[in-house]
């Protein structure tokens, strides 16, 4: 009982990065029906990002105690800067191909993929060497409380709280504001959109804002969660950033709810499978399982009761 | 119109080209040494594969700097046979693909008469039938599995080989830690972590030992708590896990928050400063397999050691001191071989007889490695790998 209940624990931190992640692949897909590839390497700078600030910051290493605010601190600049990068992609890159064949696109975003890893392997943006990302919260793995015999940490509880915030944040901006309805709108129709006044650039715009900055938040859960930041990219972040996407399609690709169920019962598939059939597979239930949703439910699992695509 | 709109969407993918072509010339592989370019004798140039950048880049760059002081002191002392020798560094940035475009044009562009590479066994491993192709002697500084030297004739190490190492892990948690029960976790896409596995586990058995489980990761993976709670049904008393040290940083936290206590033995991957500045204090009471520990207090390694600090202002980890052997081996064997062609070369290396290093004394023995060499233990205590005792190889194999 305690070693599910602590696989259950491990699935929900997974998922929650997954989760994050996944929303900005299917919020660029429901506007703008292309997938775009870079999407995993805004969550790599994300969480680089906060290592190198809480390095400028001189809150790594053995000795540092970084102060109360240093989470949030580090998680704000992190999430502006990644929003910056994520507007400034679409911005260069993709809207110049707004009413180009959908391939270009498409290619452009593998090109802007590629951009981003190898000019992070630069000596002064984040090398090509792992790093040690400190945890910023104080007494972060102490166990807050202990439940089923699984120690529920400080860490945990901060790291469920963030993710699931931005997750109903992101719920209402989308289902109950002006901006959320603008959404919907250009992903419904965007020239229909366009006539009746909505400003489609700018809600493309703010789409890839939005979207880079919750995958900052992933990186920073990533970075805080399991420590060890990897380069180049290919390490690691490409097969996240590829199991988010896969997450997204499972739940219904252009539904944001979908995303953060798809996410979660990814994790879990991943974990439990993992701890309880065979680790050595962990990887194929992920695919397998988009293959399986494919074939049975091309649109994903929350594909078909919601009409609405942002 | 039409002619704008070209240009507007040419614009920012002009733009991302000069940036990344910049990009490019920032990663130029280092510069070519500077004895080359005074007069006198045609240098002797020998290539130098490594991973100067890349995920395992501390190893490429501790072992590089051994090889380069071994060459200054080489051309200080005046060369070989009169003639200064010229190392030419390249970087595979840890990727195969690029350790065979890498050694291919060593060979054929750059016409070295020797090869020195890589630590990784799996680059090792492709760049040794390249070598072996062309005739090129290679000799690989610390590649530890035993199918590297197999490549061919041409193919030699100055290390151990890993079912010795792994003898060596198996005997200390046997005898020293009276261990009777070890699990190992093992690194999937590694030719040296899957080599160590065996190597362990076979003589842990023979001991009398049992294994309660064998559990795989890869490179690059960040949540080990399925392969931990696996390991953890068992209840070992050691864990082994022949990883590099990028991965187990992250193991051993995570295995200390899910409550696993008992030491975690490790082989000479886990060299590097990174090991511990990755995982804090939760390595401490941990053990390791090593090549060569800076106490040592035999003349060539406190010379080599105060040389090093010298040179780079550090001590000189295991890895540094084999790059440093591997040269120095070389170079004696120039001076024995009666042409540099690669056959000659091949066979003085071969003939190698009580070479003094800094790891140790090295014979070559008919399957291109060297005898007996032994291996030391360090504890890491407070952060810092201290020595706790040395093991000789198994008299059977």
């Amino acid at each position: 009982m305690n070693d599910l209940f602590q696989t259950f624990v491990a699935g929900l931190r997974l998922g929650c990065i997954y989760g994050l992640v996944a929303l900005g692949y299917t919020m660029v897909y429901g506007v703008l029906r292309f997938i775009n590839f870079a999407h995993g390497d805004i969550v790599m700078v994300g969480a680089w990002l906060c290592f190198i600030v809480a390095r400028a910051m001189h809150w790594t290493g053995f000795t540092a105690h970084p102060p109360l605010y240093a989470a949030a601190f580090v998680l704000l600049i992190s999430m502006t800067a990644c929003a910056l990068l994520g507007w400034l992609t679409e911005r260069l890159a993709y809207r110049p191909l707004r009413r180009a064949p959908r391939l270009n696109v498409l290619i452009a975003a593998i090109g802007v993929s590629l951009f981003i890893e190898n000019a992070g392997q630069l000596r002064f943006l984040f090398g090509t060497e792992p790093q040690a990302m400190p945890s910023l919260l104080p007494r972060a793995q102490t166990a807050l409380i202990t439940l089923l015999g699984v120690r529920i940490t400080v860490l945990d509880v901060v790291i469920g709280l963030l993710a699931v915030g931005l997750m109903i944040a992101l719920d209402i901006l989308v289902f109950r504001t002006r901006l959320g309805l603008a959404m919907r709108a250009v992903a419904f129709d965007d020239a229909a959109a366009a006539l009746t006044g909505v400003p489609v650039n700018r809600v493309v715009g703010m789409t890839f804002i939005i979207g880079s900055a919750l995958a900052a938040a992933g990186g920073f859960i990533f970075a805080t969660e399991y420590h060890n930041l990897q380069q180049p990219a290919e390490m690691s972040w490409i097969l996240l950033g590829l199991k988010a996407f896969v997450a997204a399609v499972v739940g219904g690709i252009g539904n944001i709810r979908g995303a953060m169920v798809g996410g979660l019962l990814l994790a879990l598939l991943e974990q439990f499978g993992g701890r309880y059939v065979s680790n050595d597979l962990r990887d194929v239930y992920v695919f397998a399982i988009l293959i399986l949703v494919l074939l049975v439910k091309p649109g994903g699992i929350m594909g078909a009761q919601v009409t609405e695509k942002v | 119109m039409e002619e704008t709109r070209n240009r507007l969407s040419l614009t920012p993918v002009l733009l991302l080209t000069a940036i990344l072509a910049c990009a490019g010339c920032g990663k130029e592989p280092a510069g070519q040494n500077a004895a080359a370019k005074a007069g006198g004798p045609k240098p002797i140039v020998v290539g130098s594969f490594l991973s100067l950048t890349g995920p395992t880049a501390t190893f490429g760059r501790t072992t590089q700097q051994g090889i380069a002081l071994a060459v200054q002191e080489r051309n200080a002392a005046g060369g070989v046979s009169g003639r200064p020798v010229q190392v030419l560094f390249r970087d595979n940035q840890g990727k195969t693909q690029e350790t065979g475009t890498v050694v291919e044009r060593l060979i054929t562009a750059d016409h070295v008469v020797a090869l020195l590479g890589e630590v990784a066994s799996t680059q090792s491993l492709t760049a040794a039938p390249i070598a072996q192709q062309y005739g090129v002697p290679m000799i690989s500084p610390s590649s530890t599995n035993p199918a590297v030297t197999q490549v061919g004739n041409m193919i030699f190490r100055t290390c151990f080989i890993d079912p010795d190492q792994g003898y060596a892990v198996a005997r200390f948690a046997y005898d020293n830690l009276k261990a009777r029960k070890a699990a190992v976790l093992y690194d999937q896409r590694q030719a040296y972590s899957v080599g160590l596995r065996d190597a362990f586990t076979g003589w842990f058995k023979k001991m009398g030992g049992t294994i309660t489980a064998v559990e795989a990761y890869s490179s690059g993976d960040s949540d080990y708590s399925a392969q931990l709670g696996r390991i953890r049904d068992g209840h070992p008393d050691v864990i082994y896990i022949p990883g590099y040290y990028t991965e187990v940083g992250t193991i051993a936290i995570q295995a200390r928050n899910l409550g696993l206590k008992m030491p975690l033995l490790g082989s000479d991957g886990w060299e590097s400063p990174k090991l511990t500045e990755i995982a804090g204090n939760a390595l401490d009471g941990c053990y390791y397999s090593n090549h060569y520990a800076p106490e040592d207090d035999s003349p060539q390694s406190k010379a080599f050691v105060a040389a090093y600090r010298q040179a780079y202002g550090t001590t000189p980890g295991a890895l540094a001191a084999l790059g440093y052997d591997a040269a120095n081996l070389l170079f004696d064997a120039m001076t024995r071989a009666q042409s540099l062609d690669g056959k000659d070369l091949a066979q003085a290396i071969a003939q190698t007889r009580g070479f003094v290093g800094v790891t140790g004394t090295i014979t070559m023995g008919p399957d291109r490695n060297p005898k007996n060499k032994s291996m030391v233990i360090l504890e890491i205590k407070n952060g810092q790998p201290t020595y706790v005792t040395r093991i000789q190889p198994p008299d059977e194999k």
